[in-house]
Formats: C-alpha cells, sequence, structure tokens
C-alpha cells in the first residue's frame, strides 16, 4: 500500500531525512517511533506530499506521490492533481487542526460535500455515523472549541474517515492530550485497525505499538535505524540506540 | 447533585470583610462633573450657537441629498469595492506567484503613499490626460504604421472623459483604489494570523487552494479583519468630506459649510456636521457589533465561559448540562 524508497529531505542546508525506506502492506499498521527531531513527522508529511521529497520514490497504492514520470523524466504536479491524491489518504495531526468556525458535524462533512460533491443528506447520515463510531454522536452540534481535546482528536479521525481513505496517517495523534484522554483515542484507533484500515502512526505510546501494531520502525537521525516485528524490536532492540531510547520511554 | 460528599464538613461563614476605598473614583468624578457642567453652560449661554438655525439646516433637502447620496452611498459603494479589490490584492500578496506578489506589493506601495486629497484631485481632472477614452487593441495606430496602414483604429467602444471622470465617478474611482491598497493589508494580515495547520488540514482532506482560502481560512481571518475593516469605514465615511477636491458638491459637509457662508454663520453648520457624522458613526458602531458577533463562532469569550462551567461541573462529578445552560 505504501513503498518509500530511499527519501531524503532537506530543509535548507538541514537534511531531515537521509534515505528512508518503507513497505507497508495493505490492512497492516506501521509504526514509527524515535526521539523528536528523529524526521519521523516529517517523513510521515512526505507521504501525503505536504512536504516535497528532494530525493528518493514515495508511492501509495501504486501511484507515484507528487510526481508523473512520463519518458524517464519527472514532472511536478499540479496542485489540484495533488489534491485528488491527498483524497484517498487521511491524516490525523498532533493538534487535531479541527476548523474552529464550523461544528463537529460541519467538520466532517466539509470534505465530502466539496471535494467528493455527494449529496447533502447522504453525507449527513455518513458523518453522523462516523461520529457516533467514535463515540461522539452527542457533540455533533457543539463547537470544537467547545471539546476536550480527547473528543476534538476522535472527531479528526472521524473528518478523515469521511472521505474513505485507503491509508491513514497519524501524527503523533496524543502527544497533545491528558494523559487521562489518551486511552479513548487509542482505542478508536484499534478499532480502526481491527477493521482492516492500512495505517503508519508516528506515536510514543509504546504499549499501542507492541499491541497493534503489524510492524515498527526506529527513526533516528534521518536514517531507519531498526524496523521488524514490533514484539521482537521493543523485546529485544538490537542496536545500541534503540536500546537506549527503549530504556528511556518504557 | 452530588452534596453528600462536600456536606462532611459544615460550610463555614460566607466572608463579610470591608471592601477597599477608591477615593481617587470620587475625584475623577468630581473633576468631571465641573468639567461637564461648564461644557453645558457654554451650549446654552453662548449665543453663537444660533439652534434654531441649525436644527432647520440640518434637514435642508440639499443637506439630506449630499448625505445619502455624498457620504452614504458613496461609502458604501468606496467600501464594497475597497474591500473586493483588497481581498484580491491580499491574495495576490500571498500567492507563489512572483509576479502576482510584485504587482501587489506595488499596487500597496503606490495607493498607500498617495494622499487621499490629492489622490481625488486627480481623479477629477484625469480629463485632461485623455479627453477620450477607448477600449481595443493596444497601440493599433503604432501597430499600422509599422505594416502601413495610416490610422488604424481597432476599437470596440469608448467615453468622452468629461461623461465618466467626474463627480461621483471619479470620486468613487480615487477613494476605492485607496482604501483597496488599505484593505489589502488588512486582509493579508487577517489571512496570516489563522494557523498553518488550518491549512494543512484542509490540503490534507483533499480540498484545493481556492477552496480551503475561501471555506477554511478566510472565515477565520475575517475575525481578525472585521474591526480594523469598522475603522476603515469610519474613516471612509468622514473621508468622502474630501470629495470636494474632485469636484463633488452634493456631500455633507460642504453642504453645510455653502449654506454657513451664504447666511454668513457659518459656526453652527461646524455643529451640524458634527452631528451628522456622529449619528453616522454611531450606526455603523451598532453594524460592526453585530458582524463581529457572526464572525466569532466558536471562539471567544462565550464558548470559553461555556467551556469553563462543563470543566467545572465535570470535576464536581455533576451533570455539566445542568449548569451550561
Amino acid at each position: 500500500m505504501v513503498r518509500a524508497e530511499n527519501v531524503h529531505k532537506s530543509f535548507g542546508h538541514l537534511e531531515v531525512l537521509k534515505g528512508i525506506d518503507l513497505e507497508v502492506r495493505h490492512g497492516e499498521v506501521c509504526c514509527v517511533i524515535g526521539p523528536s527531531g528523529s524526521g519521523k513527522s516529517t517523513f510521515l508529511r512526505c507521504i501525503n506530499h505536504l512536504e516535497k521529497i528532494n530525493a528518493g520514490r514515495i508511492w501509495v497504492d501504486g501511484d507515484l506521490i507528487g510526481y508523473r514520470e512520463r519518458g524517464g523524466k519527472l514532472h511536478e504536479m499540479q496542485a489540484k492533481e495533488v489534491a485528488a491524491q491527498r483524497r484517498s489518504i487521511g491524516m490525523v495531526f498532533q493538534r487535531f487542526n479541527l476548523f474552529p468556525h464550523m461544528t463537529v458535524l460541519e467538520n466532517v462533512m466539509e470534505a465530502p460535500l466539496r471535494v467528493r460533491r455527494e449529496s447533502k443528506a447522504q453525507v449527513r447520515e455518513r458523518a453522523i455515523e462516523l461520529l457516533d463510531r467514535v463515540g461522539l454522536a452527542n457533540k455533533v452540534d457543539t463547537y470544537p472549541g467547545q471539546c476536550s481535546g480527547g473528543q476534538q482528536q476522535r472527531v479528526a479521525i472521524a473528518r478523515a474517515l469521511a472521505m474513505r481513505p485507503k491509508l491513514m496517517l497519524f501524527d503523533e495523534p496524543t502527544s497533545a492530550l491528558d494523559p487521562e484522554l489518551v486511552g479513548e483515542v487509542l482505542d478508536v484507533m484499534k478499532n480502526l485497525a481491527a477493521d482492516g484500515m492500512t495505517m503508519v502512526v508516528v506515536t510514543h505510546e509504546i504499549g499501542f505499538a507492541r499491541e497493534v501494531g503489524d510492524s515498527l520502525i526506529f527513526m533516528d537521525g534521518g536514517v531507519v535505524v531498526e524496523a521488524g516485528a514490533p514484539r521482537d524490536v521493543i523485546a529485544n532492540p538490537q542496536h545500541e540506540r534503540t536500546q537506549a531510547f527503549l530504556a528511556k520511554v518504557l | 447533585m452530588s452534596t453528600d460528599v462536600t456536606d462532611v464538613r459544615a460550610r463555614p461563614e460566607p466572608i463579610k470583610a470591608v471592601p477597599v476605598r477608591h477615593p481617587g473614583r470620587w475625584v475623577s468624578i468630581a473633576v468631571l462633573a465641573v468639567l461637564i457642567a461648564m461644557f453645558v453652560h457654554v451650549l446654552l449661554t453662548n449665543s453663537a450657537f444660533h439652534w434654531r438655525f441649525l436644527k432647520e439646516s440640518m434637514f435642508r433637502p440639499p443637506v439630506v441629498d449630499g448625505l445619502l447620496r455624498g457620504t452614504l452611498l458613496m461609502t458604501l459603494c468606496a467600501m464594497v469595492v475597497g474591500v473586493a479589490l483588497g481581498a484580491v490584492i491580499a491574495v495576490m500578496r500571498l500567492s507563489d506567484n512572483p509576479i502576482l506578489r510584485s504587482v501587489a506589493w506595488a499596487y500597496t506601495w503606490f495607493f498607500r503613499s498617495v494622499p487621499r486629497l490629492v489622490l481625488l484631485t486627480i481623479c477629477g481632472n484625469l480629463g485632461i490626460l485623455w479627453s477620450r477614452v477607448e477600449f481595443g487593441v493596444p497601440f493599433d495606430t503604432q501597430l499600422g504604421k509599422l505594416f502601413g496602414i495610416s490610422a488604424l483604429h481597432l476599437r470596440i467602444g469608448g467615453f468622452t472623459s468629461r461623461d465618466v471622470f467626474t463627480g461621483f465617478f471619479a470620486g468613487l474611482l480615487g477613494l476605492a483604489l485607496s482604501e483597496a491598497a488599505y484593505m489589502a493589508e488588512i486582509v493579508r494580515a487577517g489571512i496570516q494570523s489563522v494557523d498553518p495547520g488550518q491549512g494543512e488540514a484542509a490540503e490534507a482532506l483533499g480540498l484545493t487552494r481556492g477552496q480551503t482560502l475561501r471555506r477554511i481560512i478566510l472565515p477565520q481571518a475575517m475575525r481578525v479583519i472585521v474591526p480594523p475593516t469598522g475603522n476603515e469605514t469610519m474613516a471612509m465615511l468622514k473621508d468622502t468630506s474630501l470629495l470636494i477636491a474632485v469636484p463633488v458638491t452634493y456631500e455633507l459637509f460642504f453642504q453645510l459649510d455653502a449654506i454657513g457662508h451664504k447666511k454668513f454663520d457659518p459656526f453652527p453648520m461646524y455643529v451640524a456636521a458634527c452631528l451628522w457624522y456622529l449619528v453616522l458613526s454611531s450606526l455603523l458602531l451598532v453594524g460592526q457589533y453585530f458582524i463581529e458577533r457572526h464572525f466569532s463562532r466558536g471562539y471567544g469569550q462565550q464558548a470559553r465561559a461555556r467551556m469553563r462551567l462543563r470543566g467545572l461541573a465535570a470535576e464536581q462529578g455533576g451533570g455539566g448540562e445542568g449548569i451550561a445552560t
């Protein structure tokens, strides 16, 4: 579903990603862990072309992201084509990024209405269904500012799901939450994984990675230091850097 | 609801303390009272105000006509054009396209640099530059010469300057173009005040740039844009008195001033102008209040206060819904 080959990304002189490879199969949950500044969030943002990569290739569901290859030459995609690619990739942000001027329901309905141009009644029905699925059927008409962090993040997940994505990207979805509220968001993500959604999750929740993840990569300094089955990597890290990191967070 | 837990200890007596005294407030009230009394005294006893003459003149047909056409209608038109054009220029200024960016910069540079009075004078005298304005292929006569055709005219129509670049239209041109430059800066500040995460979230959902701007960014930017736009509207209301430079004569202040000079009694007319501008500005303030309230949906004191109440209710183990109403 996701294939990344030798991805490089620099901000000015600062090289943030130095050759990342990744393979996530259909229905798989891939967790990405690592210290801050290791480039894991940047890599995630490259997958839906929020960041332009400087070298390498990323494919999602067989489609090259952000570029078109024609006659052995790469052509940058138009903004519209990039937008079309993003429709099938859902993203959940650390800071939720809900639209504060819209109610919870309007947040979830916005993209299917404007982008897919589906009928309002249909979109509404499905939005309520999704909000029910994340346990927020009673919050439909409130504004995001009136919801707790955990509730906002669950709305954000419902909003991403409303576009029926093939792939979901999670950028530290629980890092901005009170410890008490982390569980409710992780539960929603677990259910999503159990339903067979393909997910790439940047997280500090080692427990979640162990329980739900099908694969785990540990990044540091812009490279993948270690990758494998979550249980193996967490219980028995091979690399010194991984051992040091896990010793601190576990 | 759940008072049984807190009832274990008896509730202490409510605090009855002597409040802090504020002698400064009493002093300032006394000073203010004297000043107001002096002001009222002048209004009532100074015969130069000629209140009866003032009241009669305020509602004379040419004054009311000047108020409606020259002041109110012009303010409305200039602001509508100014805001629309300003929004376009702001978006150009923030665009990725370097050419649009420079054009927008040059526009705001020029129109913010030239005083409105000067600009209005120029607009009223554009007829000196072009006695007739026509639309068609640019440089058509020069191109014609190049190919040996004399007096080639590829024009689809035009107008005589004297018909258009005078009066209301010339005034509108000057005020609206100048206003657009200021509005462009206000809109730009508004757009830049919106959290960049909002744009990212919209783009990640597959919304196009235009949709993101219209549906997500601008509605949130409005919160920042509306208050200074209220300022601009009020300034515009007052700047319509500059229309005399065009010249436009059906305008509030010009008409009152004219009456004052005709009757050799100008001062009451200046007071009348103040009163009219005060009334109009106050009406604008009311309008601004409602517009601001509309665009603060999901933000602001109310939402935050309600959230605090819910939080409190939750902490005390009570049902939030019961209190939050």
